[in-house]
């Protein structure tokens, strides 16, 4: 695959006659990086797509017995994975929503003449530096009933925000949107920088009101960039794993990435669990080509 | 915005002030909790109403570095007495240091932990930079067919979700004895920032003229030194920002770490979790952990601020 790289260079140029050609240099500065990438990427699908039709067991010597469809058979007749992907997918609404919300909300604020602009963009960045794992450890403490700081701020009392299972996927969202929604705030401030400032003069002088100037001027512009903002933290959210198993072991939070991690690795169902992550790169893949098809459709606008 | 302020819009101003400052409050408040809790007492890390002054202890980061055991008995004052203060703050807690039998002062496992999340994230931040500036040098400045279909490719490697490769990653670990190794997370997370570090560094190095090399060209340089003496230096910037992009990354990766590691290679973001336990955790040390955990990257964050910026927004802002 890598010779189709080749293309024709002129071979009397200048810098081919002295040192390496450019043909050798573009190769060797391209080929190591697709090489590696095929290895590390496009091989272990392969080798899992296999062994998504077995019923291998990586904890036991067994040797693997095709068994064709029957994997993918049960788990989509499997009312209990169909339950975590309902949880996944209200996750990553509530999520990205929120997330959404919040970003755009403070980018706009941001967008005026406000002092230490830079400095206050940069604290507010913080959260989404952070591991993932560290925080969900550190906003147990936050969330506890008894001496977490949040109850104690909201004047909540003893309220149950991570054993009370309706409350901890929310909670784990909330968590999420803390994170994340500083991601939307910078892609979406780039795209309200970059809305032409003649516009917004235009309006003026013909006197128009706020929320004109808002929906026919500033978010049509800024919507492709927003629409890029969504696509990336859905794709995340879908896959998150480390917060959610880090903060509760709630039945109501367990996302489609808990129950592959458990299967594959606590369960040791390896070609089950294939079987399962190729029905998840599949939805991946689909939910990103709907969002990819809107966001160009949003941008021919 | 417009030409002439009104009164009004002077007001809005201010309201939007207001709003970004009490956002950015809330925004820090976790950040700020955990890094005061890490300096407090045990007995101040749980009050309710929550503790805000007090007097900072190094306590916490003292339990954290070394290996420490029940005391069955409390201490007598003559032990008191004759040992260092770091030991006393454990004794205090109805605990002692344990010592190896020449009595040496037993080390916790975290400072092992964090030493391999350096080496890991270092390492693999200085091949996804260092190839993927190759790559996009290439793609860049060279004709390559299907150069779109290859990036495209490049950038699919990023969609799928980690548990996914996690599976078949963890059989050809195994295979080859990869697994937990420090080789093993490197070439991991080399894999996985390697796609991004392409993808940033093909727009860096896209801004910078053609005119520069060429005209290098002519003064009789090869391609190589021109790309090393003149465009290299030209991309600094990018490289700051694209490292500062891979190195948080691999820093913070948790559920390969999880997986792929136990104990000889095992990073930070697994180890500071498994600490937990069941029983009355002592935040004030988990707080430590996280606290030192942190530092690194708001040190990093800080110091490339500018750069970050622009990487971040993906050539949406070009100025």
């Amino acid at each position: 695959m890598a010779t189709e790289v080749i293309t024709r260079l002129d071979p009397q140029s200048r810098a081919a006659a002295r040192g390496w050609s450019d043909l050798t240099i573009r190769n060797l500065f391209i080929i190591p990086t697709i090489l590696f990438l095929i290895i590390f990427n496009i091989f272990p699908l392969l080798y899992s797509l296999g062994y998504s039709f077995t019923d291998f067991r990586a904890s036991t010597n067994a040797p693997a017995n095709f068994v064709g469809l029957a994997n993918y058979r049960a788990l989509l007749n499997d009312p209990f994975i169909w339950t975590n992907f309902a949880i996944t997918a209200k996750y990553v609404v509530v999520s990205v929503t929120g997330q959404v919300v919040v970003g755009f909300g403070v980018a706009m604020l941001l967008n005026r003449a406000i002092p230490f602009k830079g400095l206050l963009t940069t604290l507010l960045l913080l959260p989404m530096m952070l591991s993932m794992a560290v925080v969900g450890l550190f906003w147990k403490l936050l969330y506890d009933p008894s001496f977490g700081i949040i109850n104690y701020a909201l004047g909540l009392g003893r309220f149950e925000w991570l054993s009370n299972p309706d409350m901890a996927l929310y909670a784990v969202a909330i968590t999420d949107i803390w994170m994340w929604s500083p991601f939307v705030m910078l892609l979406s401030l780039a795209g309200l920088s970059a809305v032409p400032k003649h516009l917004y003069e235009a309006a003026a002088i013909d006197r128009a009101g706020p929320f004109y100037t808002f929906f026919r001027i500033t978010l049509p512009l800024v919507a492709p960039i927003l629409m890029i903002a969504i696509i990336f933290r859905t794709m995340e959210a879908f896959k998150t794993f480390d917060l959610a198993y880090i903060l509760t072991s709630q039945p109501t939070t367990e996302l489609i990435s808990i129950r592959l991690y458990k299967m594959a690795f606590q369960e040791w169902q390896t070609g089950m669990s294939s079987a399962l992550a190729y029905i998840m790169l599949i939805m991946v893949v689909a939910i990103t080509n709907i969002y990819v098809k809107y966001l160009n459709k949003v941008k021919e606008r | 915005m417009a030409a002439v302020k009104t009164t009004s819009e002077v007001a809005l101003n201010r309201l939007a002030i207001v709003a970004v400052l009490i956002v950015t409050i809330i925004f820090l408040a976790p950040i700020y909790w955990i890094a005061s809790t890490a300096f407090k007492p045990r007995n101040l890390a749980t009050t309710i109403p929550p503790t805000v002054l007090f007097e900072p202890e190094i306590a916490p980061f003292v339990k954290l570095m070394v290996r420490r055991s029940q005391l069955r008995e409390p201490p007598t004052a003559e032990e008191y007495a004759a040992a260092p203060w770091w030991e006393r703050i454990v004794l205090d807690d109805g605990e002692k240091i344990v010592r190896s039998g020449r009595g040496e002062v037993q080390m916790s496992a975290y400072p092992d932990r964090f030493m391999n999340s350096i080496i890991i994230a270092i390492s693999s931040t200085v091949l996804a930079v260092g190839m993927g500036t190759l790559t996009a040098y290439g793609f860049s400045r060279f004709k390559v067919a299907g150069e779109q279909d290859w990036l495209f490719f490049i950038l699919s490697t990023r969609m799928l979700p980690p548990v996914v490769v996690a599976i078949p990653m963890f059989l050809m670990y195994r295979w080859f004895g990869l697994n937990d190794t420090h080789i093993g997370l490197i070439i991991l997370y080399t894999a996985f920032n390697l796609s991004f570090s392409v993808w940033l560094m093909k727009g860096f190095i896209d801004e910078i003229p053609r005119e520069y090399e060429e005209a290098a060209l002519v003064d009789g340089y090869t391609r190589l030194q021109a790309f090393f003496k003149v465009v290299l230096p030209e991309a600094a910037t990018g490289i700051a920002a694209t490292a500062v992009f891979c190195f948080i990354i691999a820093w913070n990766e948790y559920a390969f770490a999880l997986i792929m590691t136990n104990r000889r290679a095992q990073t930070a973001p697994p180890f500071i979790p498994s600490q937990v336990g069941s029983g009355l955790p002592d935040w004030t040390v988990i707080a430590a952990g996280t606290f030192l955990f942190l530092l690194p990257v708001a040190i990093f964050t800080f110091l490339l601020r500018n750069h970050l910026l622009r990487g971040m927004s993906f050539g949406a802002i070009r100025k």
